[in-house]
């Protein structure tokens, strides 16, 4: 049999996919193993910088990536919550809740002290409109500094719409009004599960 | 094929966005800003040339049979490579373009140079084909990006020194000081239009090219086509 009728015959053709198949699955083994430390790296530095990013400088010494408890909220779920201290002792919570806006779930992350103050608000993700509903990010407007110092007990949750005392955005209710309520439902879930958040380990 | 053909050919004879009409997912998504254009095509100037010359490479043993699944295999390969890498060393940037990498895999453009030069020509020819064809596609989104990000936002370059690094600050310059932008053309709708002008400024050249060429000579006529 020569080369040529051998190239046509159907096993030419499945070993040929057997072989390239398993050349790329290599190459992607190897890259991934490769690649997999520093990714993690950038990533946990990600998560430092904006957990940083919602506390004021110096409010906390030691390293939120590492003092994380998990408190379910009361849909059952999971939520991952960093705790700041300083000089061993506690000072606040950062985590992150989320609530629907105008085009799909916002996710914030709110840090809170221990006495139930916003300290800094940042949305992480979302799918606003960009030019409208976008001034939620801290890289675009100052919009969200306005939830700094304020607790369950000294504001109205709400956008000024609604009676609150929170400003909207001209052309953009829905989105201020989501993060707004995600912020308020951080609070809640703060006041409701102090205990737990604040246990020693 | 001549070099200086394979050059003409990607930046402007066969430009995959402006003559082929290829790759309309990344052309539309991202162009808001001109960075993110420049992005975009850098990163898939990379895919091409890297998956033109594999192609190429391999064009003696695949058949014709089973090559489109090959071919993608080894674009998919690629694509996740440089995903890989992105996130790992530039993960700025992949914050950014992360979403969209992924894509490059169903971008016409890739297994159609794949198909129409690189399982035909040497893997030299087929590299600088590649790379011509990316600088044509990069050429084209950041022009598309530049017109949006004027209109839309005021601004040019927005957030470059994150793509190209610190040095590259200098690039960033808000052109409309004091001007609020143009919604419309950040989102899909303004992508449409600047393409549509874009093809619109790319066919007047070429017919004010034709008509020197062939100005007033009737003898010549027939090879300027109707």
């Amino acid at each position: 049999m020569n080369v040529a009728a051998l190239r046509e015959g159907i096993s030419y053709q499945g070993v040929l996919l057997a072989l390239f198949s398993t050349l790329t699955a290599a190459a992607l083994v190897v890259a991934n193993g490769f690649t997999a430390p520093a990714i993690h790296t950038a990533e946990e530095q990600d998560l430092e910088a904006s957990l940083r990013q919602v506390l004021p400088a110096g409010f906390n010494d030691n390293n939120l990536l590492t003092d994380v408890v998990r408190v379910k909220d009361s849909t059952g779920q999971d939520v991952e919550v960093h705790r700041a201290s300083k000089g061993g002792t506690q000072q606040g919570a950062v985590f992150k809740t989320s609530s629907v806006g105008y085009a799909g779930p916002i996710v914030v992350l709110v840090g809170i002290s221990r006495d139930g103050a916003v300290q800094g608000v940042r949305v992480l993700r979302h799918a606003e409109t960009p030019g409208l509903g976008d001034k939620i990010e801290v890289a675009k407007s100052g919009w969200v500094h306005a939830f700094e110092g304020k607790a369950l007990s000294n504001a109205r949750w709400l956008v000024k719409k609604d009676g609150g005392d929170f400003d909207q955005f001209a052309g953009a209710t829905i989105t201020p009004r989501g993060v707004v309520k995600a912020v308020k439902e951080a609070l809640e879930f703060h006041q409701a599960n102090h205990a737990a958040i604040y246990a020693a380990h | 094929m001549k070099t200086k053909d394979i050059i003409r050919n990607g930046l402007w004879d066969q430009n995959v966005v402006l003559a082929q009409i290829l790759g309309m997912c990344p052309t539309m998504a991202l162009t808001s800003t001109a960075t993110n254009g420049l992005g975009m095509g850098l990163a898939t100037t990379a895919v091409l040339v890297v998956s033109n010359m594999a192609v190429s490479s391999v064009r003696g043993v695949v058949t014709e049979q089973v090559r489109i699944p090959v071919f993608i295999a080894i674009i998919a390969t690629i694509v996740t490579l440089v995903d890989l890498g992105l996130n790992a060393w530039m993960h700025d940037l992949y914050k950014v373009l992360g979403l969209y990498i992924a894509l490059i895999v169903a971008n016409c453009a890739i297994l159609g140079r794949a198909e129409a030069f690189a399982c035909k020509n040497g893997v030299l020819a087929s590299g600088a084909d590649g790379l011509f064809m990316g600088l044509g596609f990069t050429a084209a989104l950041t022009s598309i990006g530049v017109v949006r990000e004027i209109i839309g936002s005021g601004t040019l370059f927005s957030q470059a020194s994150l793509l190209l690094g610190p040095h590259f600050a200098f690039l960033e310059t808000r052109v409309l000081p004091g001007y609020g932008g143009t919604l419309m053309m950040i989102l899909p709708p303004g992508g449409f239009l600047t393409l549509g002008l874009l093809l619109a400024v790319r066919r007047r050249i070429e017919m004010r090219r034709d008509a020197r060429h062939c100005g007033g000579v009737v003898a010549q006529a027939s090879h300027c086509g109707a």
